[in-house]
């Protein structure tokens, strides 16, 4: 019970943090919007088309958007030292990832969920009868995103070259999550849509294995 | 004024060596700080104050060498105050949100309550809802070292804590630690030079390049301690 209060309270802090300022969730809807906007010039935006490219596009548009979000989360923490402040405060380091890991997750699908209309009127697509699926992957779909970068933004954070180095850690070790994601967006954007669980049970399951190894391993993480 | 602490808790410094690359932190250090002991350490910079504060407080695994504590045993974690070079506040969020944050963090009872009053001990009260990125160093310095006192610690750590505070303040930092020292606390401070806050000390101790080269109480020698250059 203390690692999920104590989790709220640091999520409650980070959203306060974050609406107070608009730093990431700015920077990361504009990135998107001009993604998004300039591939809808340069493809032609048929239905035929947008079906083909249109989920990659938006999965490559979340994931440059995630790694301009996921940098700053444990950098902040290093501006004053708080980190150090939040392991002393917590019975478990892992409600600071807990936390993290939430309002990353957060942030993202709301960038996601603001997008998304402005994709299917630019793209010509509509996702009107598969909203529900569309948000379960989308959950999911940051979900992993989330915890695998908030893992890596821990690392990176204490690392000299931090800015290069957690794109480069963190696109191998999406691909896997990615290329499942733009499947399944990709069989909700069909003609004939439809939910494809396997896909979804994939999903979960990657999100399930990265979320218990940091919380096996996490604490070394936080330590200087 | 904050609760009285927990149970106070002693610290033991077993052969802790801490290296960063080539150079040694902390050299094989063999310390004990019984529990309800005021210590205080000077030593040049460089001489692995921080370091050794750090590594009382967990936040340093040493990379060799124990720390254990004593008369904590019932606790996984030991309650620790503890005030760094950095603050350990958000300048983004308000005095009273640092401080009801932390408090709501660490299980204090009745938070509203206990931090209203934290905030009128540090004389920041008309301050609360200001953000801390508009405070002077030396009002930062004092909601560091209230957010320090929030859980009523057994063991303080206080790295130079007057660092940024005017006279009154420093006063008001001297007399909080006087009543946390009469009551038990354990503290273990560092300090450039003889002070008022010094005189607080039972026992001082001096650190060069990682390891303790001179180890006194109250008498004699004690003012032999801060009086060495660089100290």
């Amino acid at each position: 019970m203390a690692l999920l209060s104590n989790a709220a309270v640091l999520l409650g802090k980070e959203v306060r943090t974050e609406f107070r300022s608009r730093e990431l969730l700015s920077t990361t809807m504009v990135f998107v919007l001009i993604v998004v906007v300039v591939f809808s010039f340069t493809f032609d935006p048929t239905s035929t088309e947008s079906r083909r490219f249109g989920p990659g596009l938006l999965w490559m548009a979340f994931l440059f958007a995630a790694s301009l979000m996921l940098q700053p989360c444990f950098l902040r923490e290093q501006v004053n030292d708080t980190l150090g402040a939040l392991r002393l405060a917590v019975e478990d380091p892992f409600a600071v990832f807990l936390a993290k890991i939430a309002a990353n997750t957060v942030f993202l699908l709301f960038t996601e969920l603001v997008m998304l209309p402005v994709f299917a009127a630019l793209f010509n697509v509509s996702f009107g009868s598969q909203l529900p699926g569309v948000l379960l992957t989308f959950l999911l779909g940051s979900l992993g995103i989330s915890i695998v970068g908030t893992a890596l933004a821990a690392i990176s954070a204490q690392a000299r070259m931090r800015e290069l180095l957690l794109p480069l850690l963190l696109l191998p070790l999406l691909t896997p999550i990615l290329v499942v994601s733009t499947e399944v967006t990709i069989r909700l954007m069909q003609p004939e849509p439809y939910l494809e669980w396997k896909g979804i049970g994939l999903m979960a399951a990657f999100d399930a294995v990265f979320l218990t190894v940091l919380w096996l391993f996490g604490e070394y993480l936080l330590e200087e | 004024m904050p609760a009285a602490p927990g149970r106070p808790i002693g610290v033991q410094f077993d052969q802790v060596e801490k290296r960063y690359g080539a150079v040694y932190a902390l050299r094989n250090l063999t310390l004990g700080i019984a529990a309800g002991e005021c210590v205080a350490i000077a030593g040049r910079n460089g001489s692995g104050k921080t370091t050794l504060l750090r590594v009382a407080a967990q936040l340093v695994r040493p990379g060799t060498g124990t720390v254990a504590y004593s008369g904590a045993s019932e606790v996984r974690r030991p309650k620790i105050g503890f005030v760094g070079h950095a603050t350990m506040v958000y300048d983004e969020l308000t005095a009273e949100e640092n401080l009801l944050f932390f408090a709501r963090l660490l299980g204090v009872a009745s938070p509203g309550k206990h931090v209203a009053e934290l905030l009128r001990e540090v004389a920041l009260e008309d301050r609360k809802d200001s953000l801390l990125r508009t405070f002077s160093r030396g009002m930062r310095q004092r909601v560091a070292i209230a957010r320090a006192l929030l859980a009523s610690p057994s063991l303080l750590l206080f790295d130079e804590p007057g660092t940024g505070l005017d006279k009154e303040s420093g006063a008001w930092l001297t007399e909080q630690l006087r009543r946390l020292r009469d009551s038990g606390c354990t503290i273990l401070m560092s300090l450039h030079g003889e002070s008022e806050t010094a005189r607080l000390a039972t026992r001082a101790i001096r650190l060069e390049t990682g390891s303790v080269v001179a180890d006194t109480r109250r008498g004699a020698l004690f003012q032999t301690i801060f009086s060495a250059p660089g100290c």
